[in-house]
């Protein structure tokens, strides 16, 4: 930001701007030179922006007429529903709202993986956005209790209890997050709080996010560092705007579709019936986006490092940077990494079959497998794969491989034999 | 600048810092202790149940500061079972004699200790219970033997008040 030498054209816009530069921001954020060759899955910044902004939406109108009581949680609910203008459609877009968030979010994060956006300069990006992933699963856990039906309420006592795997404090951290003996009223009044506050704290993030991202700029399909502004780059507007405001259309046709036609085909029957802490449901499992991790966690069979285990698995992905040793970014250039990242992609999806399974049987010998296949490919094959693979040229711009000719190939070539 | 104020200004970080710290750590812990269970929670400390219409093989369930309680009037079949078990077959050794004094009545919280489901009765490989969350499988006597959970159901504090009532907690 610090290059801009942007001078408002009004009186009044120079007499604001040097006392508040926001204009200045705002034609930063207008003129930002982005990669010309940005492709679809660039699109899913905007729309999970956009995701964020329905949830808060949503949600604030949601709590004008939620009751956060253990008695009369259940049945406001249902008042929203049924009583509240409206009602049944901010209910529907906040809860199926939440699985597109995570939808959007696991296609950003894949992206990122795949064209390697988290190595150096932009690993800050990426421990922000884990971060941000982190505090997404715990508001969704939390927004889950707080309709008090059976999964609502087993779920809580099930997540709540891994703390109870800790040596000696465990059983005492239980009982302080539960205000209580078991899962109960000040239970649902404090992760209500929670759940309100943990949006504005991922708002904040997203700022820092967009910021840090600001910084190196974006990466780009091609993963090569290039100039700013130059030949490979466009404004991000008007160019960006558009081209985002149309996967958001296309976002918004699969969202709507499952708000108007199967509101509820993501959730579970079960949730519609009222908390009772006597009778546990036949079969607890947690919401889609949270099914590979549950997996992992049923498939090791002590519970301390089941726990281990699982927690393990989304921390990983903050020292991922540093677990990658290739210097090549984009998996366009690395032929190997390229069909790792193909079998990680279909090990997480099989994760997320086998945790929506009964843990037994063949179900449990695949989820084992596949957890250790999962911990394999990012303590053991990314970090040798980055010595051993034999990379494809890197070009020496955006530009050059579709000016076929130009005076860089020289250059490039050389740069090749460099590489190798 | 003289060695001596350098001192006398090191002992004024120093102990701004801890007072600090001491008067930092005075406003966060109740902050912190808020959550912990409160004194309307704490009240609810036991509960009476009336017994006389449970017959073996059968088992009752309470609620008890918002946990369920199994009570169990157990058969003789399963009284044999629960204490032919050798010691060393045992994730969480306890004796059945320990568990239940009076080997008729088995009394434990109905939670099973992976992750506080409640686990069904009559069920799993040992006749005793089977949770459906995670596979932990109970014998008769409430000890886990099989499955994740790492150890035997609890047995709360409890006491026969007359032959037909038992008083928990």
């Amino acid at each position: 930001m610090s290059d801009h030498d942007y001078r408002p054209k009004s009186k009044v816009g120079q007499w604001f701007n040097d006392r508040l530069p926001l204009l200045t921001l705002a034609n930063h954020l207008t003129d930002y030179p982005t990669p010309k060759n940005l492709n679809y899955w660039w699109t899913f910044g905007g729309i999970l922006t956009f995701c964020l902004i329905t949830q808060i939406v949503t949600g604030l109108t949601l709590a004008m007429h939620y009751i956060a009581h253990a008695d009369m949680a259940f049945e406001s609910v249902e008042h929203i529903m049924r009583d509240v203008n409206y009602g049944w459609l901010i209910r529907y877009i906040h809860a199926n709202g939440a699985s597109m968030f995570f939808l959007a979010v696991y296609i950003h994060i894949f992206r990122s993986l795949f064209y390697g956006s988290y190595k150096a300069p932009r690993e800050i990006i990426w421990i922000i956005g884990i971060i941000i992933y982190l505090l997404m699963m715990a508001a969704a856990f939390m927004g889950y209790v707080l309709p008090w039906g059976q999964m609502s309420f087993w779920g809580a006592t099930v997540i709540t209890n891994l703390f109870s795997a800790i040596p000696l404090v465990g059983e005492g951290i239980v009982t302080w997050l539960w205000g209580g003996y078991s899962v109960d009223n000040p239970t649902l009044t404090r992760f209500f709080t929670l759940h309100y506050l943990i949006p504005f704290l991922i708002l904040g993030l997203v700022v820092l996010h967009i910021w840090a991202l600001h910084v190196p700029g974006n990466n780009n399909p091609v993963g090569i560092d290039i100039k700013k502004p130059s030949k490979d780059t466009v404004p991000f507007h008007p160019y960006i705007v558009i081209k985002d405001g149309f996967a958001l259309l296309m976002f918004m046709i699969v969202f709507a579709f499952f708000v108007f036609y199967a509101p509820n085909i993501l959730g579970h029957a079960d949730n519609y019936i009222e908390a009772n802490p006597m009778v546990t449901p036949a079969h607890i499992v947690p919401e889609w986006y949270l099914l590979p991790f549950y997996a992992i966690l049923r498939s090791v069979p002590d519970k301390l490092l089941g726990v281990v285990a699982m927690l393990s698995a989304i921390l990983i992905l903050a020292v991922l940077p540093w677990l990658d040793t290739s210097k090549i970014r984009s998996a366009v250039f690395r032929p190997l990494y390229k069909q790792f990242y193909w079998i990680l992609v279909a090990d997480v999806l099989i994760l997320g079959y086998v945790g929506a399974m009964p843990a037994e049987g063949l179900y449990l010998l695949i989820a084992r497998v596949a957890t250790a296949y999962y911990f394999l490919h990012f303590l053991v094959i990314l970090p040798v794969l980055g010595f051993k693979e034999k990379t494809l040229p890197v070009p020496l711009s955006i530009t050059e491989p579709v000016l076929g000719g130009s005076p860089n190939l020289a250059a490039a070539r050389n740069k090749e034999s460099k590489i190798e | 600048m003289s060695e001596k104020k350098t001192k006398r200004r090191d002992f004024l970080f120093t102990a701004t810092t801890a007072v600090g710290a001491v008067g930092a750590a005075a406003v966060v812990w109740p902050m912190i202790d808020q959550m912990n269970p409160d004194a309307s929670v704490k009240a609810l400390a036991s509960t009476e149940v009336d017994v006389s219409s449970l017959t073996p093989g059968n088992t009752l369930t309470v609620l008890w500061r918002g946990k369920p309680v199994f009570i169990r009037r157990r058969t003789q079949k399963e009284i044999d079972e629960a204490r032919s078990v050798k010691m060393e077959d045992l994730i969480h050794p306890e004796k059945d004699e320990d568990r239940a004094k009076n080997p008729e009545w088995l009394v434990m919280l109905g939670v099973c200790t992976h992750l506080g489901c409640v686990p069904l009765n009559d069920k799993g490989d040992y006749n005793g219970w089977f949770c459906p969350c995670h596979g932990s499988h109970y014998d008769t006597s409430g000890r886990i033997r099989k499955g994740p959970a790492p150890w035997n159901m609890e047995v709360p504090k409890y006491e026969f008040v007359d032959a037909n009532t038992i008083k928990i907690g």
